[in-house]
């Protein structure tokens, strides 16, 4: 057995220390090129990043001019057809994109990370922050997420800020319930244990040893709230309650389309096809994210 | 020597649906510096609840340190408030755990879970704290530490990982090893090499062991001392040598009758101890090893015995050592 310091074993230049922590984005884009659906997820989602940036510049036509035929099929002219004001169903898409996306995200963000804190905190101090905070939760579960958007609205009021906190409130018991459900196994790791035996505080615990271990499943949770998110920001404006009716969004124009499902298709079709594409690449993304997080699947560095 | 921890009349009591569990019921011991100490018992007797007390790991609710003095480096951990505890863990009193293979975050890479605590506790910079645990695993007896920093505890075996725990352990240079039943989840022949290594490196830091663990042949090649605890209480204690050569408490003569020994003949059958342990929502007046015991008198029944010393350093709690002595001069 060798107890005397082998100085072999040192690690000399600054350089090895870097090593501690590998780069995390290389490896990132590492597993996202090696992952044909991540790479196609991601494809797919920057083509519409860019559609919404530069929709002004894309847009063959203004989403709002009233002018052309209406219903009318896909065209040379209208490659997406038109819708039953006679506006350029291509055009509006693209527009779309913006709020869409805008809120798909923000409100996920905003969801994850009030519901994430909110079941950090009650499922590992339990006690009666546990109480007050998952009361509440409970009681904002006993109502579908849609009514309690729809609630938000009538009490904030319409506009894309006040939908945007709207359906992000709706959402954070999905992920507050999930983070202290997975907080509440991890908590009885062995790890956790020895992480207060060497003096960890609370705060270092939930941060490096509780939460990076209950990423997975919030991350799956995640990209589905995207796109439900998306959905909603559509149910919330087809009532009225979401962004005035003129600006173009994927779910109006879905909500639109659908009374004229049987003689114009294509009104429906392409703006579902447009937010399931951005559900798919979301999801294949965040399949991707979950394997990277997971270093259990790491090769060794042999 | 010098006292390093004293820990006097150690109640811990859980609350539960059934009753208050009295798991630690009145221990009290002191550790040297730089000394082992084994405490040995079978499951559920209050070992690991005892260390846990040292440690202020006991979770409250449902458990609670219902009375007694924990005197370390003359300080009263009872008195301490988490903060201040907190602190003296892993800088002052650290601990190793039963299960190797999950006391690592699996996600954090070896480097970065033993830079932690000392870039905490000692205030180290990175490059510092990755020089300090480089050196920690050759002192652990792993080689190549450069490239083991950068792995994941699931690229090492258990063996390893013990090694890496017990790195921790000594890497803020503590005066108090705790170590819970280390090498139970080990194989055979892995736990000799721990156990050396252990006692090894805890010598040459004079750091003080508490040698949690329910194998007497761990305690007596490795332990100075022996705290024989049964039903949350201690039952006896002495130098190794003592205990071995001349137990004073029926329980741990029952438990040296019931391993096989090397040097006793092949045939020889096994002396199991006979029944459960105690309830321990229901402890009676008594002696709560009187159910079990050979040695039983009436006085058993209604007396619960205290330590009382039977040889220079060497206490039972036993109202008949003087027949268990005799047994033993009877030739057993």
């Amino acid at each position: 057995m060798q107890l005397a310091t082998d100085d072999a074993s040192r690690v000399d230049s600054p350089e090895d220390v870097s090593l501690l922590r590998r780069s995390r984005w290389t490896d990132w884009w590492l597993t996202v090129m090696h992952d044909k659906k991540a790479l196609a997820g991601l494809v797919i989602l920057a083509v519409f990043v860019f559609m919404g940036l530069f929709a002004p510049l894309i847009a063959p036509y203004d989403p709002n001019d009233m002018e052309y035929e209406m219903l009318a099929p896909p065209s040379r002219s209208h490659l997406l057809g038109t819708d039953d004001l006679g506006r350029d169903l291509l055009s509006r898409i693209i527009h779309g994109t913006r709020i869409s996306f805008f809120i798909g995200f923000t409100t996920v963000a905003l969801a994850l990370v009030s519901g994430v804190f909110l079941g950090l905190t009650a499922g590992y101090y339990g006690g009666w922050r546990d109480h007050l905070i998952m009361r509440y939760i409970d009681l904002q579960w006993a109502f579908p997420n849609f009514i309690i958007a729809v609630y938000m609205v009538a009490v904030f009021g319409t506009g894309i800020f006040n939908l945007t906190i709207a359906i992000s409130l709706a959402y954070v018991d999905d992920f507050a319930r999930l983070a202290r459900g997975m907080v509440l196994t991890i908590k009885q790791e062995p790890y956790v244990m020895a992480a207060r035996a060497m003096g960890a505080s609370n705060t270092r615990i939930m941060g490096t040893y509780v939460l990076p271990n209950a990423t997975a499943p919030l991350i799956v949770q995640a990209t589905v709230s995207v796109s439900y998110a998306i959905l909603a920001e559509a149910a919330l404006s087809f009532l009225g309650l979401g962004v005035e009716s003129t600006t173009p969004t994927w779910g109006l124009i879905l909500a639109e389309g659908r009374s004229f499902i049987s003689r114009a298709w294509w009104v429906g079709v392409f703006p579902g096809l447009a937010i399931m594409l951005t559900v798919l690449s979301i999801n294949f993304l965040g399949d991707a994210l979950r394997d990277f997080m997971d270093v259990r699947e790491t090769q060794d560095l042999m | 020597m010098a006292i390093l921890l004293e820990v006097t009349d150690l109640h811990t009591h859980f609350s539960t649906p059934f009753g208050t569990v009295k798991a630690v019921n009145g221990i009290t011991y002191t550790v040297n510096e730089g000394e082992t100490v084994a405490i040995v018992g079978e499951s559920g007797c209050g070992k690991s609840v005892g260390a846990l007390s040292i440690m202020g790991l006991i979770a409250d609710p449902p458990g609670k340190i219902e009375n007694g003095h924990i005197r370390f480096m003359g300080e009263d951990l009872l008195t301490l408030t988490d903060e201040q505890l907190r602190r003296l863990r892993g800088r002052r009193l650290a601990m190793i755990f039963q299960e190797p293979m999950t006391s690592l975050n699996p996600l954090l890479t070896i480097g970065r879970q033993l830079c932690e605590s000392l870039q905490t506790h000692l205030g180290y910079t990175r490059t510092e704290a990755v020089n300090r645990a480089a050196e920690l695993l050759a002192m652990v007896g792993i080689a190549d530490g450069g490239r083991r920093l950068k792995q994941y505890p699931h690229h090492l075996s258990g063996g390893m990982r013990q090694r890496i725990m017990i790195a921790l352990a000594l890497a803020c240079e503590p005066k108090l090893i705790i170590a819970d039943e280390p090498t139970t989840a080990l194989d055979v022949t892995i736990q000799a090499q721990i156990l050396e290594l252990m006692k090894a490196l805890t010598r040459r830091l004079n750091v003080a062991l508490i040698l949690i663990t329910h194998n007497l042949g761990v305690v007596a090649r490795y332990a100075d001392r022996v705290n024989v605890m049964y039903a949350g209480k201690i039952v006896e204690t002495g130098t190794a040598r003592q205990v071995y050569a001349l137990p004073s408490h029926p329980y741990t003569l029952g438990l040296m009758r019931s391993v096989p020994r090397v040097d006793q003949a092949r045939l020889q059958r096994l002396i199991p101890i006979p029944g459960q342990p105690p309830d321990l929502t229901r402890l009676g007046r008594g002696c709560s090893y009187g159910p079990r015991c050979d040695f039983k008198t009436d006085r058993c029944d209604d007396e619960s015995p205290s330590l009382v010393e039977t040889a220079a350093g060497q206490c039972s709690a036993c109202w008949n050592t003087k027949a268990v002595a005799d047994s033993l001069g009877g030739g057993s």
